[in-house]
């Protein structure tokens, strides 16, 4: 009896030991380059500090003050709030609707469905560069397209001024992001069971009221995984911004990221620079759980 | 009967029309989908005046393919294969750590299973940025600043708690009895894992390996923070750096675009399915 206990637990120590052996690797590097520089950033929060020099002066929640107080950081939070609204009323809409289009036309709009992926396999640097010169005043698209359609010459400005900058930031992030919501519905309706699609058929749906009253309603869950992956998405986007406007014209485009990035990169304050992402990372956490909640209780209903 | 008969050809009427709007709009769609490339690609093949006086809808006259000579002579192939090799590096270490820890947490009983998987899993909310300036000094520290190596600490853990959510929800579909069997036979827990586990989990390894390949082929912030001199640069860090010695040729940095995103194009094309699906798998982010 006791042999057979003791057996017991040295298996229960060997599963132990080759858990501990297995997941040592994964969790030492989570420590090391994710939690810990977390609490760093709080900590260096604390601290004005250039990043360079040894020495760091502690001056507690200063930094922080200054934080609730700078107009430029809630500016940029502004940015990123119309950012997000833009992102999630015009990119899974049309991205729905592609994927409808590709879902009810089946395999023969294959060709439509690669085209409209092409933009998605572009880096946002890349994208950011392309645009910077795609939406120039000298012989950007839009400006060739107006001295082409009124036949002198037109230079459009939609990359100089405010408010237009930040708009023709929210419409090249459609182009770019578009493609990955058409995708993840596709997925959608492929995963509907074909039973369901038989059934209805059976009942005498055409494809459209199949659509509308069976499948576009199924999609319920993924779309709000969309909303919640556009939301996070939009409130911590820098590569397109860092190459394309750099945050202008006169911070029209600055977003908390850049701003960070500015301060902690090239001013070389990083203790207030800490400050920003920490404060984006608490603005980020509390609009994510606020959106959960009231996505939840919509449900219940 | 009749009634019956007016309603069919109502209905297929209605539809037809729809299927043309549907179309339209769907031509319409490629065409704001399209014209940046067909600027892009058109612009590349121009001399850097002509780009001005040409106009985007004019066919590049004469076709030039100087601006392509001039940037694989300046090194562009040095900054594709730091890529390449970043992200074979990367990608290895990371797949092979990721399902290190996800079979103890989907095979196995233990005591805090739980809370590790759920803490693993939490992180995939952490944005990058928020970590940046403390990696930033950690590197530093290290020596490792301007150095490839500084990216694969990085990269490889910003892509494990997606990739061990991932495959330990894949792990769990593998069936018990073939584990029992072995242990039966006295392998021991890591003989298990190499003969059996990870070749049975090939198709969620390769699934990941895609998804994570893209995203650190571009990855942006960490290198342009970590990396400075143009010897150690990685691809997304090019075409800042070509900027920066051509800032006023278009052309040129137009066709860097083109060849960096070239190879995405040619594995879309390839690997469509597969790429699509990759790319989903991330979709459980956020």
């Amino acid at each position: 009896m006791t042999n057979k206990s003791s057996l017991a637990k040295r298996r229960e120590k060997n599963t132990m030991i080759a858990a501990v052996v297995f997941l040592f690797p994964a969790v030492f590097l989570i420590i090391v380059y994710m939690l810990y520089p977390v609490i760093d950033t709080f900590v260096i929060s604390g601290y004005s500090w250039n990043g360079i020099s040894a020495d760091r002066t502690f001056i507690g929640l200063k930094n922080w003050i200054t934080l609730i107080r700078d107009p430029s950081f809630w500016a940029a939070f502004g940015h990123n709030v119309v950012v997000m609204i833009f992102s999630i009323l015009i990119q899974i809409p049309i991205g729905m609707l592609l994927a409808t289009f590709l879902d009810a036309g089946g395999k023969k709009f294959n060709i439509f469905k690669i085209l409209w992926f092409l933009p998605y396999l572009m880096s946002s640097v890349a994208i950011g560069f392309l645009f910077t010169y795609a939406l120039a005043t000298n012989g950007g698209i839009f400006s060739s397209l107006a001295t082409l359609i009124s036949g002198h010459k037109v230079s459009v400005d939609l990359l100089g001024k405010n408010p237009q900058a930040l708009f023709a930031v929210i419409g090249v992030m459609a182009w770019q992001f578009t493609p990955f919501y058409m995708v993840y519905f596709i997925a959608g309706y492929g995963n509907i069971d074909t039973s369901v699609y038989e059934a209805a058929v059976i009942d005498g749906a055409t494809r459209g009221q199949y659509l509308r009253h069976i499948a576009i309603p199924l999609l319920g869950p993924i779309f709000k995984t969309a909303c919640t992956m556009s939301l996070i998405g939009s409130l911590k986007y820098f590569d397109l911004i860092w190459s394309m406007t750099g945050g202008g014209p006169a911070g029209g485009t600055e977003l908390m990221a850049t701003y960070m990035y500015k301060l902690s990169f090239q001013q070389f304050n990083m203790g207030y620079g800490s400050c920003v992402a920490a404060g984006m990372f608490i603005l980020i956490t509390l609009i994510a759980l606020v959106f959960q909640k009231i996505f939840v209780v919509k449900e219940d209903y | 009967m009749e009634q019956k008969e007016v309603d069919y050809r109502k209905e297929k009427m209605k539809s037809r029309i729809a299927w043309v709007v549907a179309f339209i709009l769907a031509l319409m769609w490629s065409v704001v989908a399209l014209l940046p490339f067909f600027f892009m690609v058109m612009n590349s093949f121009r001399k850097q005046f002509d780009m001005l006086s040409q106009g985007v809808f004019h066919l590049p006259d004469p076709w030039n393919f100087q601006n392509y000579v001039e940037i694989v002579s300046k090194g562009f192939f040095g900054y594709f294969l730091r890529s390449v090799i970043v992200v074979a590096v990367c990608l290895v270490l990371m797949l092979i750590i990721a399902s290190f820890a996800a079979y103890p947490l989907s095979r196995m009983q233990f005591k805090g299973r739980g809370l590790i998987y759920a803490g693993i899993v939490a992180m995939m909310s952490i944005p990058m940025h928020v970590t940046l300036i403390p990696i930033f000094k950690m590197t530093t520290d290290m020596g490792l600043y301007d150095t490839l190596q500084a990216l694969i600490g990085p990269y490889v853990t910003f892509a494990l708690p997606m990739a061990v959510f991932i495959l330990t929800a894949f792990m769990m579909t593998i069936p018990r009895e073939i584990e029992e069997s072995a242990e039966i036979d006295g392998c021991n827990k890591f003989r298990i894992f190499f003969s059996m586990i990870l070749p049975l989990s090939k198709s969620g390894l390769s699934t990941l390996a895609i998804y994570n390949g893209v995203s650190m082929w571009n990855e942006f912030a960490f290198a342009n923070t970590l990396i400075q001199s143009a010897a150690n640069k990685t691809l997304p860090l090019a075409l800042g750096q070509f900027k920066g010695e051509h800032s006023l040729d278009i052309p040129i940095i137009l066709s860097v675009l083109v060849l960096s995103v070239l190879p995405m194009i040619i594995l879309f094309i390839i690997f469509q399915d597969k790429l699509v699906k990759g790319m989903m798998a991330g979709s459980v982010k956020g």
